[in-house]
């Protein structure tokens, strides 16, 4: 049969107990170092996100070094709630912080399980406690995402699953803190009313981060980013046009930060495509990967309009 | 008497920390950890009752730990319950390991029965003693 035989290893800490410890050496031997550093490299703006995060960081490592000398350390709450306007990387950061919280060894595994509504509540009487259980064991030994989460409560309709949902996950977040941490997300507004709604929730979160816009300067950033990572480049008209876009952009409705932008430039490639393909000449490795100011001036946006898909009647 | 089947079965019960990490260790393996219950303790009885589902996707033992729980709330202290990992790989698709984690709190044991057929010739058969009573009211 297979099974585990080793022994446990000695235990010979009497000597390190005594010493003192290098928290600065143990942030670098950790790699959580490494992982706010790419955090700081990879991530435009949300500086008050970042810095949160490095308190986390800070007090997982305190905590570390604590439970080293023989210190009561109570394992923290990390369940945390992200709170932000659509596009402003909450999902980017949660999955970063599955990283920072398995560095740390404060889950084992550190992988991410995203949910929304769907995948906990059932639909049918008895369908929401199996299903709720099913994601929660998955997700244990790691973080459970959970995006639009005020979406959980639907207090128009009292016989909503959601409810029993909430009281399956409140229990397991309570009971089974070292198992899991649970990250919720979703608009600050509607996740306020959620909170207000389910008191048990705003107590057991511990932290309440807020992922702030960004400006306009940190959107070109971000779209240079997303450009480099497709292999693609501004020609320098094509860098003013989109300075303009951007500025037009952020000031229309139903302006979705980060993925704005994303869709701005997909839709830039498409039009540069179309150009390429109409001009009937053969193109050069420079022309496939320069994107000229015609591709970003022919938005709707300069025109008035919203540039989206489908178009908004505005 | 102590119904010795599985591997770890001759040791002392195994500690919910001990049944973790030999979790961990079959799910690390990428074999997928099932729970099975049973008050049929007979040793040609195979195929115990499945709890659940077999957790084909759960990474760590936390999960599978959750759910030992849940049935422990059912069934302790009237069925036995065990653990066993399945090992999909082609050319094994099979057990790798099966372990009891729960047992009843009085084994009854085991009847001999000897059947004298053919002039001397005898056939012997076990028979557990809890079997006398109907499924569910045995221990």
């Amino acid at each position: 049969m297979d099974a585990i035989t080793d022994n446990p290893p000695a235990l010979d800490e009497t000597a390190e107990r005594r010493g003192a410890i290098d928290l600065g050496a143990e942030f670098v031997s950790s790699g959580l170092a490494e992982v706010l550093e790419q955090l700081d490299r990879e991530l435009v703006g949300l500086v008050p996100v970042k810095q949160r995060l490095r308190e986390i960081g800070a007090l997982l490592l305190v905590d570390r070094a604590r439970a080293h000398f023989g210190l009561q350390a109570v394992s923290p709450t990390l369940h945390m709630s992200f709170t932000g306007n659509p596009g402003t990387g909450k999902t980017t950061v949660a999955l970063r912080m599955a990283e920072i919280l398995h560095r740390l060894g404060y889950v084992r595994k550190g992988h991410l399980v995203t949910v929304t509504r769907d995948d906990l509540v059932g639909q049918y009487i008895g369908h929401t406690a199996p299903k709720t259980k099913e994601i929660l064991k998955k997700a244990m030994g790691g973080v459970l995402f959970i995006d639009e989460a005020y979406y959980l409560y639907r207090p128009e309709n009292e016989r909503d699953y959601g409810q029993e949902a909430i009281e399956i996950l409140l229990q397991v977040m309570e009971n089974q803190r070292d198992d899991l941490v649970v990250i919720l997300a979703g608009y600050a507004d509607r996740m306020e009313r959620f909170f207000t709604a389910n008191p048990g929730f705003r107590s057991r979160v511990a932290h309440h981060i807020d992922f702030p816009d960004y400006t306009g300067d940190e959107l070109e950033a971000i779209g240079g980013r997303i450009l480099e990572t497709m292999n693609y480049k501004l020609s320098p008209e094509a860098q003013e046009a989109f300075h303009g876009y951007v500025g037009l952009r952020m000031r229309q409705p139903h302006f979705a930060n980060g993925r704005s932008i994303r869709n701005a430039l997909d839709r830039a490639r498409l039009r540069q495509a179309n150009r390429l393909f109409a001009s009937a000449r053969p193109v050069t490795a420079d022309d496939l990967v320069t994107l000229e100011a015609a591709d970003i001036l022919a938005s709707r946006v300069f025109s008035g309009g919203i540039d989206s898909y489908p178009p908004l009647s505005t | 008497m102590r119904l010795t089947q599985g591997a770890f079965s001759f040791l002392p019960d195994l500690t919910d920390e001990q049944i973790a990490r030999q979790v961990q260790y079959c799910i690390d393996k990428g074999w997928s950890v099932n729970i099975e219950f049973t008050d049929d303790p007979h040793p040609r009885n195979t195929y115990w009752e499945l709890w659940g589902q077999p957790m084909f996707d759960v990474p760590d033992a936390a999960g599978v730990m959750f759910e030992l729980n849940e049935c422990r709330k059912t069934y302790k202290g009237r069925h036995y319950i065990r653990l066993s990992a399945f090992d999909s790989t082609h050319t094994w698709e099979s057990l790798r390991l099966s372990f009891i984690t729960d047992r009843p709190d009085e084994e009854p044991g085991f009847a001999l029965e000897r059947q004298e057929v053919d002039g001397r010739a005898i056939r012997y058969t076990t028979r557990a003693y809890a079997a006398n009573r109907p499924e569910g009211a045995r221990y």
